[in-house]
């Protein structure tokens, strides 16, 4: 089960790096323990914001598929 | 990865910086083809960062570089490439992120090789990167540093300079034989272009974008385009962009605002978009073109729906453009 979200970030409709280069800026404006939950439209997002989570230390509590949405729910770490 | 490698093995902390153009060539045309789909989505510089262990920053610079494809000051390559102002304005646009105080790094590396690159990867050009990116001798490359002058990380003793390398030219065998030392078995294609740039197609799409505008400009969504769908142009003032698959068709979808539209409705077919300021007899040429790449191609009517950029959409009965009679010149 995952956290409920505080912050949202819309990247429908851009490719791959943007919305990680999207969630890296929003990440960036965040505190550790926030619940940033992002919703992309390329597949190619399910990898890509996964391993950049991996490589800074934050953790993706899960991604689900809403039609053609792709959400991706992450927890801010230090 | 390499050069990476080497320098961490020395104890040195090393954070990745990866840069968007817009023209990177990685990632867009997987993400829209249907048939590419099916192939490994990885991020190669994400992958190479997890093989490492280290913090990637993904950096988007695709309007300042604009500049850079515009007015080159060192020239395009064998294309549309500016190899040599972009790797002077890309190291200038990691020194800057480095050298901040919040980052507070003490200096670059690259993986270059003297040598292995026809246009930005030479003697000469070395110094001249170093210099015109304001890097100066904080640029390490440790693949191939004992063929240069030593900079400021090994003249400090921060690296030790004998354990760095003096690779040059093509063969990429001594940089094999390296990975297969330090034990990196995997790793990314090398001589892979990663760049549209360096693509003829695609420069010469890119300059018939300038040539039908008068003007050298282009917006990120330009030039995403470029990478989709067959590109037509019977005319200065208008092309036809007509998707190939359902991949493209989902993603010429999204221009439905800024663009006009065009989709068969008699027959299945692509979906297709008209750039430019077509009068209503090129929006007819327009829509017999799209019905000769759907299935209607061989009928002697297909029924098709325009819809106009910020106009009232409407329904034209056309006859499909025979295929052999498509003039080769309007293939861009």
């Amino acid at each position: 089960m995952t956290e409920q979200a505080t912050h949202q970030l819309n990247t429908r409709r851009l490719l791959c790096p943007l919305p990680v280069i999207r969630t890296q800026e929003k990440i960036r404006e965040l505190q550790p323990g926030d619940i940033l939950e992002v919703t992309c439209t390329d597949p190619g997002a399910l990898h890509d914001i996964p391993a950049w989570c991996r490589v800074h230390g934050h953790t993706v509590l899960g991604s689900r598929q809403d039609d053609l949405d792709i959400i991706i729910t992450i927890r801010v770490e230090e | 990865m390499l050069a990476t490698k080497v320098i961490m093995d020395q104890g040195i902390h090393v954070e990745g910086i990866n840069f968007f153009t817009g023209f990177c060539v990685e990632g867009h045309t997987h993400a829209i083809r249907k048939k590419d789909k099916e192939k490994q989505k990885r991020n190669n510089s994400l992958w190479v960062a997890e093989q490492l262990g280290i913090k990637l920053h993904i950096i988007d610079i695709s309007e300042d570089y604009k500049d850079i494809v515009l007015n080159p000051k060192h020239g395009y390559g064998q294309n549309l490439n500016p190899c040599l102002d972009c790797k002077i304005f890309m190291v200038n646009q990691a020194k800057a992120w480095a050298f901040m105080e919040e980052n507070g790094f003490d200096f670059i590396i690259t993986g270059e090789v003297i040598g292995q690159r026809p246009k930005s990867q030479r003697l000469e050009t070395m110094p001249i990167i170093a210099r015109e990116s304001g890097a100066e001798d904080r640029l390490l490359r440790p693949l191939c540093a004992k063929h240069l002058p030593p900079t400021v990380p090994e003249r400090e003793g921060w690296v030790d300079r004998e354990k760095l390398f003096d690779f040059h030219g093509r063969n990429r065998k001594p940089q094999m034989a390296l990975a297969n030392e330090l034990g990196i078995d995997e790793y990314s294609q090398p001589a892979g272009g990663c760049c549209f740039l360096t693509d003829e197609h695609y420069s010469r799409k890119l300059a018939d974008l300038w040539d039908a505008r008068g003007e050298r400009r282009y917006e990120v969504d330009d030039i995403m385009l470029l990478k989709v769908g067959r590109h037509i142009r019977p005319a200065n003032n208008f092309k036809v962009i007509i998707s190939r698959e359902e991949g493209e068709n989902n993603f010429l979808s999204g221009y439905k605002r800024e663009f006009t539209t065009i989709k068969c409705l008699s027959h299945p077919g692509p979906l297709a978009l008209v750039d430019g300021n077509p009068s209503d007899s090129d929006l007819e040429l327009a829509a017999r073109l799209v019905a000769r790449y759907g299935k209607a191609r061989s009928a002697d009517k297909a029924t098709l729906q325009i819809e106009p950029k910020g106009g009232e959409g409407f329904v034209i009965e056309v006859a499909p453009y025979p295929a052999e009679e498509i003039p080769e010149e309007w293939y861009v």
